[in-house]
């Protein structure tokens, strides 16, 4: 019989607090990091690197941030470009002006950074709530992309206000940079997001993540038990603004290279990172995995079967893919609003129960 | 995961279909969608056209076949690089992105990867200094080459002296928006005029409060430097606040029939650069009439056939294919590679004998590349727009820009680029 608790003894707390209880979950989650840690890097090319596994991988950390926020918090925000902007400029910021700092440690602080912006635009949520606080954080996105076209400081007075990122190596392997190679440079997004996403995971199911969850369900009855509503709402805006600033950084550094700040996070980018985590799932880890999945490569897919095997025009295609993506998350949201993650979490329950409904 | 695996099966089967012949593989990374939409189509449309040209004319450059690959980027640097990385596997030989975004983030790339880049009048003015960008050729003209002639063209009209003047730069708030501040504000100093500057955020459709700046302050001249639907509205807002349109003077960019034509009659008089010629009278686009259009292989409807956009798509595929043909006899065979390429682009003589023999004389200037100048001479005309017979004309011949100011700037920043990228000079 598959996907049952039955025969799988739990011996300690530890045991039966575990992430995935089930050993099914478990090992096909253990498979799935090693195929990805180990496997795949010796099977990738610069096009699955660059085009499809690294943005997908990037964008995840951004929505696990956001999703940290906004699904397990319930603080609305529109300000995710502004602070992945943030997490670029600083980790440009500090690859130019400490040319011997390992890269590893210039993402973090880059996260550290942008947690710090985050917390002073997450100040107003303590009064205001819902669209109001949109609103709010709408204008962080707008009051930092203008700040980062405005003064000449952030792109080192270069001429085009454009930021290009020098090559820096870990162990050895270039990371950044034009001749870094595909291995390397999805090697250190996945650590990365393998990391970050036990961060997220332990952090959510832990005390911390329960006061987010007390406020988000009702903040005056949370603060009525005891939890105080400056700190929970400011770690969450910190925190989440610390993985959106990874994702800005490694977005900017590894995967593009070069970026201006109003065409690589504008709006637009904000909206994307809302759309993943309201498609994937609201408070989930999974579902942030799911929404980036779905934003990220399904167009990468339906370019390639339209253009590459159907060989239709490419205007036609791009054409088709905004009406097929648009279709999609309408059927999703109709289909299942609380998001691909919850299709799941229902599949996992009519599982374990299998072939008895009741 | 799942849609991970599908598209990985997607992917790969796309990948197998490719076929293994000789051919000159060039790729277009166009935009037919999105907010620039209007004005990336003409381009492609004229790159296209032109390879289809020697497909069916010629059978294809030196006896080998062309083949455009065709990847819509929007005007999307994220879709740039995913275009880039899915046709650089094909055997491309130049890229030719239409997008300074995406230029910047190729030069790296392009420079690791041994391919040549090809930005006719956008991208990194100072990749013209070849000693240090190896693989990016920006002739025959550029952004602070443009702003020279612009206001070059503008002493002239004032008697040799801009003294006391006031021009406004309006400016899409980009990497290729900001491109000429730093030349104008150094023609600005040595010529005394006043300059204000005016950005436009991406994508330009809001331009009130700008225009309302330009009605306050009553700048003498306005350049622009917009793209796509940001050039249209400033048009309109222009012929609103019934700003001479005299003395309103785009960049090349902000010069096609598409950005005069929603203003109607308003749009009269309105001047944009350009370098090279605008029209159908040249004997080549018989041929392009006879072999593409009628032949019904025209990449577009062929509607744009010698428009502004159309034309400058044509000659960027017309300076890659002569620059095939120098690779070809350097190197003695047909099939060159990406780095045979880039030695032809480098040593590529556009003269009056090539120009005629392609049947464009008079098109565009003359100029050589070399290994230090990658830019070439920089010469700009400027053309008006007549309302009542809906055309471009040129109003002056091929102006020269003042290299004197120039030069130092493009040594500067190229300087800064080799240090910021350890560089070491390429030219002996």
């Amino acid at each position: 019989m598959l996907y049952r608790e039955a025969g799988d003894y739990k011996k300690t707390y530890a045991e039966d607090s575990q992430t995935f209880p089930l050993k099914l979950d478990r090992w096909s989650y253990y498979s799935i990091v090693f195929l990805a840690l180990v496997a795949v890097p010796f099977v990738i090319n610069d096009y699955w690197a660059s085009a499809v596994l690294i943005p997908f991988l990037i964008w995840s950390i951004a929505s696990l941030g956001l999703n940290i926020l906004t699904g397990y918090c319930g603080q609305v925000s529109l300000g995710t470009g502004g602070f992945m902007a943030v997490g670029a400029y600083a980790s440009y910021k500090l690859m130019t002006s400490f040319p011997d700092l390992n890269i590893l440690i210039i993402v973090l602080l880059s996260g550290a950074i942008t947690a710090g912006v985050g917390v002073i635009f997450g100040l107003p949520s303590l009064r205001i709530k819902g669209f109001y606080l949109a609103v709010a954080t709408l204008a962080a996105q707008f009051f930092l992309v203008w700040l980062f076209n405005k003064f000449e400081w952030f792109y080192n007075y270069s001429a085009s206000g454009q930021i290009s990122t020098p090559t820096r190596s870990m162990f050895g392997y270039e990371v950044t940079g034009p001749t870094a190679s595909a291995e390397a440079k999805y090697i250190f997004c996945l650590v990365l997001v393998i990391g970050l996403a036990w961060v997220a995971r332990n952090l959510t199911r832990g005390r911390i993540g329960r006061s987010w969850m007390a406020i988000r369900d009702m903040d005056i009855a949370a603060e009525i038990i005891g939890v105080n509503p400056l700190k929970t709402k400011l770690t969450a805006f910190a925190i989440s603004s610390f993985f959106i600033g990874v994702s800005g950084a490694l977005f900017f550094a590894v995967y593009l290279g070069a970026v201006e700040v109003g065409e690589a996070f504008g709006i637009q980018k904000s909206f994307l990172v809302l759309f993943m985590i309201i498609i994937g799932g609201l408070g989930s880890i999974l579902g942030s995995f799911i929404g980036a999945a779905f934003l990220v490569l399904l167009p990468v897919l339906l370019k390639n079967i339209m253009v590459g095997m159907l060989g239709w025009p490419i205007d036609l295609a791009a054409h088709i893919e905004l009406v097929l993506i648009g279709f999609l998350i309408m059927l999703t949201l109709v289909l299942e609003p609380h998001g691909v993650a919850q299709l799941w979490r229902v599949t996992k329950q009519k599982l374990r129960l299998w072939p008895f409904p009741h | 995961m799942k849609l991970t695996k599908l598209a990985a099966y997607a992917v790969a089967g796309a990948m197998l279909a490719s076929p293994v012949m000789a051919e000159l593989v060039f790729p277009s990374l166009s935009y037919r969608t999105g907010p620039y939409a209007a004005n990336g189509t003409p381009v492609a449309d004229g790159f296209a056209d032109y390879m289809t040209l020697l497909n069916e004319r010629d059978g294809g450059i030196g006896g080998v076949m062309t083949n455009v690959i065709e990847c819509e980027t929007g005007y999307s640097t994220e879709k740039g690089v995913e275009c880039y990385e899915a046709t650089k596997g094909e055997g491309a030989l130049i890229y030719e992105p239409l997008s300074t975004g995406i230029t910047y983030q190729l030069i790296p790339k392009t420079t690791a990867d041994d391919i040549p880049m090809l930005t006719t009048g956008y991208g990194r003015t100072s990749a013209a200094d070849g000693n240090v960008f190896s693989h990016t050729f920006n002739f025959p003209a550029n952004y602070w080459t443009g702003a020279s002639v612009g206001i070059n063209y503008l002493l002239s009209e004032n008697g040799g002296s801009l003294e006391g003047k006031k021009i406004a730069l309006l400016y899409h708030n980009s990497a290729y928006g900001k491109e000429p501040i730093r030349t104008l504000e150094a023609l600005a100093e040595k010529h005394g005029f006043d300059l204000t500057l005016l950005p436009v955020d991406h994508p330009g459709q809001e331009q009130k409060s700008q225009w309302l700046q330009i009605r306050r302050e009553r700048p003498d001249y306005v350049l622009m430097w917009g793209w796509g639907v940001m050039n249209q509205v400033a048009i309109q807002e222009a012929s609103n606040i019934r700003f001479d349109m005299n003395n309103f003077i785009g960049i090349w960019w902000s010069g096609s029939e598409n950005d005069v034509a929603p203003a109607g009659d308003a749009a009269d008089g309105y001047k944009a650069l350009t370098f090279h010629a605008v029209g159908t009278d040249f004997p080549m686009f018989d041929d392009m009439q006879k072999y593409v259009v009628d032949a019904g292989l025209a990449s577009g409807t062929g509607e744009h056939v010698g428009t502004v956009l159309y034309n400058r798509g044509m000659y960027g595929a017309m300076l890659a294919a002569e620059a095939v043909k120098v690779a070809q006899e350097m190197h003695g065979t047909a099939d060159i590679t990406a780095s045979m390429m880039r030695d032809g682009l480098e040593n590529l003589v556009i003269s009056d004998e090539t120009m005629a023999a392609i049947g464009l004389q008079g098109f565009a200037p003359n100029f050589t590349v070399t290994c230090q100048n990658h830019g070439g001479p920089g010469l700009g005309a400027v053309q008006q727009w007549d309302a009542a017979s809906q055309s471009w004309s040129l109003i002056t011949d091929f102006i020269a820009p003042d290299m004197d100011v120039i030069q130092p700037l493009i040594d500067a920043d190229s300087a800064a680029y080799a240090a910021e990228n350890n560089i070491e000079p390429q030219c002996n």
